[in-house]
């Protein structure tokens, strides 16, 4: 056998320069393409549902909001119509895009650094010129910034599927089935899910393993957010006795006091009720609140109903994403500082 | 050229409290085709992937080339390496890996990968974990060979290969060092295939180097004829080695 040589070198450079960034551009493309058209499937085929469904929910809004006089049966029956027809399968959609980043996370971010190690592909690309360090970051920052571009676009489309929902001002927008599908919340929730993803396939070096992980770990961040920690992110506002908080307010507790004392919570037990207020102006759909807020009122009682206005919607978005993208940026440089230190 | 292509002063890596390599301390010049020769888990492959900077020392230090720092950027550039089992990207042809490797390279020999893969008769389209197991490992050899590299690192390439995949195999590896006067670092327990090839002989057991030096020499000195001899002569000193 004849074996083509190999040509004469170059003089070598002792201290060369580094391999430029863009050439991982493509290696980053050519291993990751399949991913991101599975990102880019997901998002889309939901897109297109929400374009569809939320061109006609706004239509028959609009024919809803559009009907006079307000208060007359007919008008209150076409929204009734409106909220039967669009509201379940608003939360429902709502239900199933809560799992979306995690679902990029597990599928986009775990595989990244993950596979190269589960299949040691990664002792051919870390002795490569191009630096290992290098490597990971070339991979780790576009596949993040496109995955957080794409769940930020989406969120704009699921913000205005949502409007109609929120137009009347019943709902909350502070909500923890919807604050985190609007606004920056959406994208940066997909950041940090894909930043553990990274780090959870740099440490497990096992991909399914890894993407478990994830699942787990994302569902366990996102439950303590929604129920423990987004309700501190900005002192409740607190309203007494008879003044209720707003239709759109994201209601955190409520309790009562006699004296300055604690006594229950949220409402009073049945028999206090019986004992201090039996007759409480009962109405044909069992106790109205207000009348017996004010029976209580009258016996010394305060009701403290502590509260998030829905004016602090982008205060908490700012919030939340702000922590989440700094939660992200560590998680990627553990990742990369993982590369670094990992011994083959 | 008198340079060093490797070397190791008092170079250790342990692994939680079991030392793969100790005091390993060695100079194995340029221009040869360096055995690394030692029973399984002898510190073999620990050696080479501290030589490529995959792995940082625990005690000690190693430079390649004349005194870079192993792993360091100018490392790097001149230094390719064949892990063990080939790694590729299965799912990714050999065209692709081509491309690749010469992305993460600022030097690829693009004419001469193609001209060998040709000769080897290598379809290009083909996904890479679909081709043979000689024909994965002439691949993973070729996109080394084609970085142009002064130093080319074997982590016993032949032992998954049939024979006359590893002779091919080494043909290829004579013909660069031969030819192109590329320096080959290779490990290797399969002591016949290495009677060809290695000009210098270092023979690790239980984390030590136990001999280094060229093997006209040490044949020399011991009146032996055969690598092999030489090679089992040291281990035979060593019974416990021998039973490992």
């Amino acid at each position: 056998m004849t074996a083509p040589t190999v040509p004469a070198r170059p003089d070598e450079d002792a201290s060369p320069r580094p391999v430029p960034w863009r050439r991982m551009a493509w290696v980053t493309w050519r291993q990751h393409r399949f991913a991101l058209a599975g990102v880019a499937a997901l998002l889309g085929a939901v897109a297109v549902y929400l374009w569809l469904s939320g061109l006609q929910a706004h239509h028959d809004f609009a024919a809803a909001a559009a009907c006079r006089p307000a208060s007359s049966y007919a008008c209150g029956n076409l929204l009734d119509d409106f909220n039967n027809n669009y509201g379940a399968r608003a939360e429902a959609v709502a239900g199933l895009l809560l799992a979306v980043p995690a679902l990029i996370g597990a599928f986009v971010g775990a595989p990244v650094i993950g596979r190269e190690m589960e299949t040691g592909t990664f002792r051919y690309t870390w002795t490569q010129e191009f630096g290992r360090c290098r490597w990971a970051l070339a991979k780790l920052v576009p596949l993040a910034v496109v995955v957080t571009a794409a769940a930020g676009a989406f969120s704009v489309l699921f913000s205005w599927y949502l409007q109609p929902f929120l137009a009347d001002g019943n709902q909350t927008p502070l909500a923890p089935t919807v604050f985190g599908l609007r606004g920056f919340a959406f994208a940066a929730w997909t950041l940090a899910a894909f930043a553990i993803g990274a780090l959870a396939g740099m440490l497990i070096r096992r991909v399914v393993a890894a993407i478990a992980a994830t699942l787990a770990v994302y569902a366990g961040l996102a439950l303590a957010v929604m129920n423990f920690l987004r309700q501190h992110y900005l002192t409740p506002l607190v309203s007494r006795n008879l003044i209720s908080p707003p239709a759109s307010a994201w209601i955190i507790s409520q309790w009562w006091t006699k004296g300055s004392t604690f006594i229950f919570a949220p409402w009073p037990p049945d028999i206090v009720q019986r004992q201090d207020c039996p007759d409480s102006s009962f109405g044909p759909d069992g106790p109205s609140l207000a009348g017996l807020t004010q029976c209580f009122v009258r016996h010394g009682y305060t009701r403290w109903t502590s509260y998030q206005p829905a004016s602090r919607f982008w205060p908490f978005q700012w919030i939340e994403g702000g922590w989440l993208l700094a939660l992200s940026v560590l998680l990627l440089a553990a990742t990369v500082w993982q590369v670094r230190r990992r011994a083959a | 050229m008198s340079m060093n292509v490797l070397e190791a002063s008092g170079l250790g890596k342990r692994y939680g409290r079991t030392w793969a390599l100790r005091e390993c301390t060695l100079e194995i010049p340029a221009g040869r085709v360096a055995a690394l020769v030692g029973p399984n888990g002898a510190g073999k492959t620990t050696l080479l992937n501290l030589a490529v900077g995959l792995t940082a020392p625990t005690a000690g230090a190693v430079t390649v080339l004349g005194g870079r720092p192993a792993g360091a950027p100018a490392a790097l550039a001149g230094i390719a390496f064949v892990a063990q089992d080939t790694p590729l990207y299965r799912n990714l042809s050999a065209a692709d890996m081509m491309h690749v490797t010469r992305n993460l390279n600022r030097r690829f020999d693009q004419p001469y990968a193609k001209a060998r893969l040709a000769e080897l008769g290598i379809p290009l389209s083909r996904k890479a974990g679909k081709l043979s197991g000689g024909q994965q490992a002439q691949l993973a050899l070729t996109l080394a060979l084609a970085r142009r590299p002064r130093l080319l690192v074997l982590d016993e390439p032949v032992a998954m290969l049939d024979p006359v995949a590893r002779r091919d195999f080494m043909d290829t590896v004579l013909t660069a060092a031969a030819g192109d006067g590329v320096s080959v670092v290779l490990s290797s327990h399969v002591l016949a295939d290495l009677e060809r090839v290695a000009g210098y002989l270092v023979l690790l057991s239980r984390g030590r180097v136990q001999v280094a030096g060229e093997v006209a020499g040490l044949l020399a000195a011991h009146r032996l004829d055969s690598l092999e001899e030489l090679a089992l002569g040291y281990l035979r000193e060593n019974p416990a080695e021998v039973t490992r």
